[in-house]
This record gives structure tokens, C-alpha cells and sequence, in this order.
């Protein structure tokens, strides 16, 4: 792999010990996959951020490192709502290790947002073509997929050195040759809205670290193509999927047809949905939210939770900033009782693991929650969600309906 | 006797002498080694119930969760690690967690080295350098 004479003076300790390992782990990764150097990077997003995942080790690793990130970077979801730990029953103890991790993120110069949709947050905005280093699996599906940027499936360590050199190992999805679609997926009924996660499911178990090229009827919306996303990237490993006259990549390369061919139909994502009548038991928590929810999806849980009131535990997930921006939707989910809840997510939130059955609206938490929090997951749209949460009841207004 | 030395790939770079301990199988340090005694206690595991402290560990390459990446961290604040690695081919989660630990890892050895190591050899793995040299077999004497 080819340096330059800074990057070999960096790597020889001339830059110190923190940039000296992080320029270590990037030369070996690359000539583990062939990088013929290192290139800059737009932005950095660093996955290992909640207690749950890394532990004391990942803390102590993080608190050794000195220095600054040298471009815009921010976190993955944390184990808890940095602000309002308290309200999910986080532990004193887990909320004291994780604000100790964030600090340490903190004092590298990485933006404390944590969120699993840095696309969706001013300022941190990344383009066609664009070089990146992100680590949390949902976005960087998005990424790929959806703006037709270009990152690695970075860990943790590897996405915090990117971030603290600016640079990345030039290899894997950084090259046109290893864009391009390896199987051809059919879908042939309509989707709409949680059909998009149901498939993505479905699609990632058969997909498995391939790249796919989707042929569609309809023409989803973007928070379609981030619950596909983020399902594939569950189920399965994709980091990378094509849509076929919709996403960038399939619009301007105009790729070969794979020659492998597969063809899901709705039977396959009516299974996913049949898991509300399979499940042995009654959903106890519903949760709402990943990845976090856009501005659509806010205004979408605030029109079904108006004048309604939750019977079961809710949450609802997004980023800060989002919540910020729009105050009335949150006012109005809060009115309900469900509560909306910044920086986590339940799948990497120990407060999921106190509940046997939850019900989701994504094809990512539907895939983790079983493993990740030793619950049982059920499978539906935001409506059914909202409508088992509220038991179909409506509040009364004034004393009558 | 002819000293052995094999070449090999940088992976983490360092310098670390000790006893060999092989391991046919993979290893995932999240799930399989207790970060606080390094003993594996994976069932069913070539090495359950033996400790890869100290050791010069050899292992085809790693396997599971990129949390294992942290966990070798832990390993060697714990002073558990082992003191050195050789892999037949590194994966990604070894290759960050050995430089993150500065435990110095060789891979892709120009011969075999399940051909050439056996367990109680000691062995220096130069990660700088990126090769490996057989100092003393075990039960035999240095030349």
C-alpha cells in the first residue's frame, strides 16, 4: 500500500501514539483488502458508543486516545436518552458508564449526537460520490444506496481512526468494480411503507453480503428505501443495494442484469406480518423508530396518537436535533403517553431487555430485538403499532367521544 | 540446527518472544476467552479450558461480533493477552483489536506454520518486521 511521506512519518510515532495506532489500523485493513493508499473522507460516523455493546473495554480504549477528529463526525446511537435516562429505568450505574463514554467521544472533537440518521441532520449532509467512513449498518446502506456516496462497513475503532486521520483506506465499496449488482430481486406485488422493512427482511436472509439490484412497481419514498435498507443490513449484510430507475447509481451506470435471478412475493412478507397471530405472547412494549424517525414519519405517529391514549408502554425514536425542529409533534405524541425518546434505540437500549414481547414497525428491530434483548419481536405498520399501543381506544374529549 | 524463520504480512507491529499455543480453531474473543483470566471458555473449543495469557497465540483467524475487537483490549489491560499472534489469514476484528492492544500480529506466514510450530516451542514473532523465527522447540536446547 502506498503512503506519502506525512502518512509514513505519522505511522513511524512522528504525529504521536493516538495517530500512530490510527494510521496502523488503516494501512492494515487495507492491505488485508488490497488498498492501493488512503483517501480523504467527508465525514466519519463511529459506531461503539452504547455501554451495552462495548463495555469497559471499549471505554477504556476510547479514554486513552488523545487529539482531534478531523472531520465532522458523530456517534452511533447510545444505550439511553442522554438527557432523560431516567424515564426508561436505566441504572445509575449504566447511565454513569455511558455519559462516561460520551465524554470521551466528546473530548476528540466528535459531535455528540447520536443517531443512526446523520443524513437527516443539517450540516452533516453527504453527496453522490462522496467518500465516507460511517459504522452504523442502517446508515451506511442508506448512504451507498440512496445518496450514492461511498463507505465501508467500518467497526468502531476503524471509523474513529478514519475520523482522526480524515482519511480512509482505499478499498471495498470506495471502487467502482465492487458496485456493481451481484443478484437481480423481483418484487411483484405493490409496497407501501412497513412492506418496504418487511422485504428487506425477507431479502437480506437470501442476499446475504451480496449486492442487490431491485426491480420494483412502485417508486418508494426515501424512508421506504431506509427501512429496506436497514432490514438488509440485519437479516443479512447488505451494505449496498440498487433500485432499478431510482437510486443513483442504477439511474446513471445503467447496470448489467445478474444473471442470478430471485422473485419474493407478498405470500413471503405476509409471513413477516403473521408474526403478531404466531406470537405465544401479547405485545408489552411498542416501539416505534428504527432507524430514527424523519420529520415524515414524526408527523405521521403525531396524526395517529392525536386525542389517543396509550395503554401499553410506547417509544418512539429519533435523533435529537429532529425532536428539536419539531416541537409540536413531539407535544402531541407526548400527550398520548408514549414517549419519544433522542440518542438510542431499542435495540441497543438495555431498557428493551425488561419486556418478553415488543412490537416494531422495522425489519431491523424485528431482526435484532430477539438476539440483542431476549424478547420476542412482532411485525407490523405504524398504524397497527399505534393501534395496539392505544387498544383502539380514543381519549375522551370533554367527557365524551 | 538450522534456526527457522518464516516471513510473513504485518499486521500489528511489535516485537514479542513466548510459548506457542495452537489453536486449530477460530477464535472470537467476545463469547469465547473471559477477558479477566484469558482462559477460553468456549465449549467444544480446540483450546476450552486453557489460558492464552502470555502465549504466543497461533489461530487460523478470527470469527463473531467486532466487539471482540475491544474485548482483546481488555484481555491485555488485564495482562490475560496473549503476548503475541500468528493467524493463516487475519480478519478484520483481530487485526484492529491486536494494534488497538499493541499485541504484534504476523499473518500469511510463506509456509505453514501448523507444519512448522507445535505447542511449548518458543517462538519470536517480530510484527514490525513481519516474520517469525523459531528460537528454542520445546524440550530442546537453544543453539
Amino acid at each position: 500500500m502506498y503512503l506519502t511521506k506525512e502518512e509514513e512519518q505519522i505511522l513511524n510515532g512522528e504525529a504521536g501514539e493516538t495517530l500512530r495506532k490510527a494510521i496502523e489500523i488503516l494501512v492494515a485493513l487495507g492491505d488485508i483488502y488490497g488498498a492501493d493508499g488512503l483517501i480523504p473522507i467527508k465525514s466519519a460516523q463511529i459506531a461503539g458508543v452504547s455501554y451495552k455493546t462495548i463495555g469497559d473495554a471499549g471505554l477504556e480504549w476510547i479514554s486513552d486516545l488523545e487529539g482531534q477528529v478531523k472531520v465532522p463526525s458523530i456517534l452511533n446511537p447510545a444505550g439511553m436518552d442522554l438527557e432523560d435516562w431516567e424515564r426508561l429505568r436505566i441504572s445509575p450505574e449504566f447511565a454513569e458508564k455511558q455519559k462516561a463514554i460520551i465524554q470521551a467521544y466528546k473530548k476528540l472533537g466528535i459531535s455528540c449526537e447520536c443517531t443512526c440518521t446523520p443524513y437527516n441532520l443539517e450540516g452533516f449532509s453527504a453527496g453522490y460520490g462522496d467518500h465516507l467512513a460511517w459504522s452504523e449498518s442502517s446508515a451506511i446502506s442508506y448512504a451507498n444506496s440512496v445518496i450514492g456516496a461511498r463507505t465501508n462497513r467500518e467497526g468502531g475503532p476503524s471509523a474513529l481512526s478514519a475520523a482522526l486521520l480524515g482519511k480512509t483506506a482505499n478499498y471495498g465499496l470506495h471502487l467502482d468494480e465492487n458496485r456493481v449488482p451481484e443478484v437481480s430481486i423481483s418484487v411483484e406485488c405493490s409496497l407501501k411503507e412497513s412492506d418496504y422493512g418487511a422485504l428487506g427482511y425477507v431479502a437480506g436472509k437470501i442476499i446475504g453480503s451480496r449486492i442487490p439490484i431491485f426491480h420494483l412497481k412502485d417508486t418508494p419514498e426515501k424512508d421506504e428505501l431506509k427501512a429496506l435498507g436497514a432490514a438488509m443490513a440485519a437479516s443479512g449484510a447488505v451494505a449496498l443495494y440498487h433500485v432499478e430507475g431510482v437510486s443513483p447509481e442504477a439511474c446513471r451506470m445503467g447496470f448489467e442484469e445478474p444473471e442470478e435471478k430471485i422473485i419474493i412475493e407478498r405470500s413471503q412478507l405476509d409471513e413477516v406480518y403473521e408474526s403478531r397471530e404466531r406470537a405465544g405472547k401479547e405485545p408489552e412494549l411498542i416501539t416505534i423508530g428504527c432507524p430514527h424517525c424523519s420529520a415524515a414519519e414524526l408527523k405521521k405517529a403525531a396524526e395517529l396518537l392525536k386525542g389517543k391514549t396509550v395503554s401499553k408502554e410506547t417509544w418512539i425514536f429519533t435523533s435529537r436535533e429532529l425532536a428539536k425542529r419539531y416541537p409540536d409533534h413531539i407535544r402531541t405524541i407526548e400527550e398520548s403517553g408514549a414517549k419519544v425518546v433522542c440518542d438510542t434505540c431499542m435495540v441497543v437500549s438495555p431498557a428493551t431487555n425488561r419486556y418478553s414481547c415488543v412490537m416494531v414497525n422495522s425489519g431491523k428491530a424485528f431482526a435484532y430485538v430477539p438476539g440483542m434483548c431476549g424478547a420476542e419481536s412482532v411485525y407490523g405498520n405504524m398504524e397497527a403499532c399505534i393501534e395496539e399501543a392505544t387498544g383502539g381506544k380514543r381519549k375522551k374529549v370533554g367527557g365524551s367521544y | 540446527m538450522v534456526p527457522i524463520k518464516l516471513k510473513g504480512r504485518t499486521i500489528s507491529r511489535g516485537c514479542a518472544e513466548g510459548e506457542v499455543l495452537l489453536s486449530r480453531d477460530p477464535i472470537s474473543f467476545l463469547g469465547s476467552v473471559d477477558p479477566k483470566t484469558g482462559i477460553v471458555v468456549e465449549e467444544k473449543h480446540s483450546l476450552a479450558g486453557k489460558s492464552i495469557k502470555g502465549k504466543v497465540l497461533v489461530f487460523p483467524h478470527g470469527k463473531g461480533s467486532t466487539v471482540g475487537s475491544y474485548v482483546m483490549y481488555q484481555l491485555k489491560k488485564n495482562e490475560a493477552g496473549p503476548i503475541a499472534i500468528i493467524n493463516l489469514e487475519t480478519e478484520p476484528i483481530v487485526a484492529v483489536g491486536a494494534i488497538i492492544s499493541e499485541i504484534p500480529l504476523v499473518d500469511m506466514l510463506e509456509k505453514n506454520p501448523y507444519e512448522y510450530l507445535n505447542d511449548g516451542d518458543i517462538v519470536l514473532v517480530n510484527g514490525s518486521e513481519g516474520y517469525i523465527e523459531l528460537i528454542k522447540p520445546k524440550g530442546g536446547k537453544t543453539e
